[in-house]
């Protein structure tokens, strides 16, 4: 008994009946495998009903595959419900992939001669949609034919057609760029738009072509002209812009043809003028097309008051209530902050209003379309917005706030008391989010400020007496009070407001942000090393100094232990020395010639400063410990200052690095260690222009089984020499040869003493922990020499 | 040019799938989902620009999306702007005017079908992308006046319906119709412009 097949909708109804995922499949399956019995037997009235209910199926993610025959022999069908079914089914079941694609082109060629109108475009769709270059090729010259016929709706269709046969065929642009010229004289909008997209994918493709349609550009003028000036048309306007897509259209190949030549964009002057003035913007289809014409007055040779009504015209387009048309209009901004900063500037006001936005990624633009205005004229202003916004700004945008103003502040401080302002109110706010370099950059900004010393040592003091949990503020509060304690003390500073401050009150809070839970290790070396300092510029006794110091000599952190207990030996061996030691810092040196290109390149410097850090303390007491290794000297040490020089060092050699020339003769590299597939390997470059230095590049590769982890590489020198170490670029090296760790030493040796360099491995592998103390051997001559 | 036009419902489904670049069923599937979760997450008052997801190509795909009561219309666009190796002074990121193609297919679809409605994109799934076909093609924008469009499609229906035979059985279509569960489709949907009521069934084509 043959059971009358399924209608879609009825299928349809079946499959929405299905309670569960399970039913449902089993509804498909049932009625897949009735299809399936109907193509096998070959049954012609129902096929364009079994491909349709299969095309359904195939949409909610069911196989379709056994259709694909079935779209062949539909197509081949004369009755164009069969046909409209089959070409359905090949455009979203067959691709170039099949064999069976090539199998239409014969009935696709005879459809588009011979066809009705319906069918002509149904062949032209599916050529379009998956056309593959063989069938391109074949069916060319069908195509071309179909663009001169009368009839609209076929010609637009071919049109299209011939642009996605460029695309698969790039030498069909010979066939389909003659008819270009006549097409433009159409006045159907469907032909024009058809038109001018092929026209702009010939110009992409080739530059001949862009220079053979420049002469039209004139032609493309007035048909735009037309369409702005027409008036209210039922038939293409959408939203009461006349055909919007046409017009968005023709400005794109306008862009195109204009770009860098003078003339094309002579002619296209007025009219982006008038289409900028007189396009509404109230609806969004306005809207685009003045956007569109935006870009098109950006980018041509345009007259200099065209573009800043661009600028203008954006400018505008961040009033508008709708969110997307801000956000498209300040990121438009950012991009031409560089070259058209004055118009953009004129827009500042605006674009500091959308700081406050709710919207995050509306905020994080107008945030940095922000920092990219400030110029040493708005300083202050922007700052002072900047500040605010920094205060209330949602958490991930903290540390981009924070480091761009400091960042402006250091190009365009107006003074250094606002400098040093800024960063303190920086420092106070957002205190956790500003990176590591803010520190020492504020010590250097401070020490090299003599005048303001005083100023900013009491600033510093009544921030940190407010609030000690700042850490990068507390430590250069707690630097600066031991540096300039005495003139805390002094109390006159014609800046601020003269404060009685005691000594007991420093040595209190001090002492308090020693003993904080909330300071970090480096922290309290700080304040300790502060309080030490302290000794020498107060003028009381040393005994609440002594009995702190002496106190923390058994403290548990190793780092507060050294310094506390050589403090102490300073205290009572050593008093005499103590006065010169602990005298005021002299000011860290930027190297002299890198100075200029420091202060251009500040931002970059920030930005490798942070990939290598100044080397923690801990690292720090344990070289000295090497150092005692090497030489067996001990007590006479040189007490190396907290912070070390590097800093401004860190800058130095950062900057150093990109400016050396390879070396004249390069110094062979060095294996010095191997154990278990772990090998490591020194590398040396000497800078020409600084015979005392030496770089080392340590690099540490893996090649046994197991990942070698928590590698950590320390090295001492002989005392004549100074050695810097680096962060490495990681502590973990992946097995069988994976990315390997590598450190940098830097080492100056200005008496060219012969080079011993000792090094200390400590890592695990292999699930043991493995330590290696060993003196480099061989080290060439030509690393010290 | 547009990837892909994909229109599925608040739940994820599928309702009309047209990819213009040709990529396998499974991946296809999972480009749908993806958009789906994608654009799921956005909140009403955010901009309905999205990066695409990694399946379509990576970052120089976008998603241009409308949410019309129960159903999402998205379109996946390229931004076609790198011509001839010129730098782009100006990086378009986002397509302002592929944000007007959404309410030109649905105002089609309601021409149509007269106040559509998601039923009607349910049961007529073959019809609407005849609709879809004649407004875009291979990916471009092939017309936008909708009395044309309307026209052809009337004109097309018409050449189906005089081939007669089992294509044309309205009746069947209705009655089928008349027994789906209606109460869960909204009866008045109201997005801006565009008025959308529950249909009247008699003029199921």
């Amino acid at each position: 008994m043959v059971v009358p097949s399924l209608k879609l909708q009825d299928l349809i109804e079946e499959i929405r009946g299905a309670k569960t995922q399970a039913q449902e499949r089993e509804v498909i399956q049932k009625e897949c495998a009735h299809i399936r019995a109907s193509f096998r037997d070959g049954d012609p009235v129902h096929r364009h009903r079994q491909l349709a209910k299969l095309l359904y199926v195939h949409m909610l993610g069911y196989p379709a595959h056994f259709g694909q025959m079935e779209c062949l022999k539909l197509i081949a069908s004369s009755r164009f419900t069969d046909k409209r079914v089959g070409y359905l089914g090949a455009m979203l079941l067959l691709d170039e992939r099949h064999d069976a694609h090539l199998l239409i082109t014969n009935s696709i060629k005879n459809d588009l001669s011979q066809g009705i109108q319906p069918v002509q475009g149904l062949a032209l769709c599916t050529l379009s949609t998956m056309g593959s270059a063989e069938m391109c090729r074949d069916l060319a010259p069908e195509v071309e034919k179909l663009l001169l016929q009368p009839s609209p709706y076929v010609r637009k269709k071919a049109i299209l057609t011939a642009v996605h046969m460029i695309r698969k065929v790039p030498e069909l642009s010979s066939v389909f760029l003659p008819p270009c010229a006549q097409l433009l004289h159409e006045r159907h909008h469907g032909i024009l738009l058809g038109t001018i997209t092929l026209i702009t994918e010939l110009c992409e493709r080739s530059p001949a072509a862009l220079r053979h349609f420049r002469k039209v550009v004139p032609q493309l003028v007035h048909i735009l002209r037309t369409l702005v000036t027409m008036g209210y048309s039922t038939e293409h306007s959408i939203s009461g812009v006349s055909d919007p897509f046409l017009q968005v259209q023709i400005l794109r190949l306008l862009r195109i043809l204009g770009r860098n030549h003078e003339e094309s964009s002579e002619t296209m002057n007025d009219l982006l003028a008038q289409v900028a003035t007189n396009t509404d913007t109230s609806r969004n289809a306005g809207n685009a097309v003045l956007f569109e014409t935006v870009l098109t007055i950006m980018d041509i040779r345009s007259a200099a008051g065209l573009r800043v009504l661009a600028v203008n015209i954006l400018g505008r387009f961040l009033l508008n209530s709708d969110r997307n048309i801000r956000y498209v209009a300040l990121t438009s901004l950012l991009r031409l902050v560089q070259s058209d900063h004055s118009a953009v500037q004129r827009h500042r006001p605006t674009v500091v209003e959308c700081l406050r936005e709710t919207d995050a990624s509306l905020s994080r633009r107008a945030l940095e379309l922000s920092l990219a205005l400030v110029n040493s004229s708005n300083v202050r202003a922007m700052m002072q917005e900047l500040q605010a916004f920094l205060e209330s700004c949602p958490p991930d945008l903290r540390a981009d706030c924070a480091s761009g103003i400091l960042l402006a502040a250091e190009r365009f401080a107006p003074t250094k008391r606002w400098h040093i302002d800024t960063i303190l109110h920086v420092l106070t706010t957002a205190g956790t989010h500003v990176r590591d370099d803010a520190v020492a950059n504020l010590t250097q900004l401070i020490g090299g400020a003599q005048e303001l010393h005083a100023y900013s040592v009491r600033r510093l003091y009544n921030a940190l007496a407010e609030d000690i949990s700042q850490q990068p503020l507390v430590q250069v509060a707690a630097w600066c009070i031991g540096e300039y304690g005495d003139l805390l003390l002094a109390g006159n500073c014609e800046e601020i407001e003269p404060l009685q401050v005691d000594e007991e009150e420093v040595l209190a809070l001090l002492e308090k942000v020693l003993q904080s839970h909330m300071s970090l290790p480096a922290t309290r070396g700080y304040a300790l090393t502060a309080l030490m300092k302290l000794s020498t510029r107060l003028c009381g006794d040393n005994n609440r100094i002594r009995q702190v110091v002496s106190i923390y000599g058994s403290c548990l952190d190793v780092e507060l232990q050294q310094r506390a207990v050589e403090y102490d030996t300073l205290f009572r061996k050593y008093d005499h020395m103590r006065a010169a030691i602990l005298e005021k810092m002299p000011l860290v040196e930027r190297d002299g010639p890198q100075a200029d290109e420091e202060a251009k390149e500040s931002k970059e410097a920030a930005q490798l400063s942070e990939a290598a850090p100044v080397p923690t303390e801990p690292q720090a007491s344990q070289l000295l410990d090497l150092l005692d290794l090497l030489d067996g000297a001990s007590g006479d040490v040189q007490h190396p200052p907290p912070l070390d020089p590097s800093p401004g060092g860190a800058l130095i050699h950062l900057l150093d690095l990109p400016c050396v020339p390879p070396p004249p003769a390069p110094i062979p590299d060095l294996k010095v260690f191997e154990r278990e597939g772990v090998q490591l390997n020194l590398s040396f470059i000497r800078p020409p222009e600084n015979p005392a230095l030496l770089l080392i590049t340590v690099t540490a590769t893996n090649f046994s089984e197991g990942d070698v982890t928590h590698f950590i590489c320390q090295a001492a020198v002989p005392k004549s020499l100074q050695l810097q170490l680096q962060a490495p670029s990681g502590n973990t090296v992946p097995a069988r040869g994976g990315l390997p760790i590598t450190q940098l030493f830097r080492i100056l040796n200005p008496n060219k003493a012969p080079l011993r360099l000792k090094l200390r491995l400590t890592y695990d592998h292999f699930h043991q922990s493995v330590q290696e103390i060993f003196e480099v051997n061989n080290l060439p001559v030509e690393s010290w020499q | 040019m547009i990837q892909a036009i994909l229109v599925f419902n608040n739940h994820g489904k599928p309702r009309l799938v047209r990819f213009y670049q040709r990529f396998p069923e499974e991946i296809q599937q999972q480009i749908v989902r993806e958009t789906f979760h994608l654009v799921l997450k956005r909140d009403d008052n955010i901009c309905n620009f999205l990066e695409g997801g990694s399946l379509i190509g990576g970052s120089d795909y976008k998603l241009i999306y409308r949410h019309y009561a129960t159903l999402y219309f998205v379109f996946c666009v390229d931004s076609s702007e790198s011509e001839l190796g010129i730098l782009d002074l100006i990086q378009v990121h986002l397509e302002v005017v592929f944000f007007i193609a959404p309410k030109v297919f649905v105002e089609t679809l309601d021409k149509c079908f007269e106040n559509v409605c998601e039923l009607d994109l349910i049961f007529h799934m073959d019809k609407v992308h005849y609709i879809l076909q004649e407004v875009v093609m291979g990916g471009m924008v092939l017309e936008t006046n909708m009395n044309e469009i309307v026209a052809q499609i009337e004109a097309q229906n018409r050449l189906e319906k005089s081939e007669g035979g089992l294509s044309a059985a309205p009746a069947r279509a209705v009655s089928a119709v008349k027994n789906i569960n209606l109460p869960e489709i909204p009866r008045n949907i109201n997005i801006g412009d565009l008025n959308i009521k529950v249909p009247n069934l008699s003029q199921f084509v």
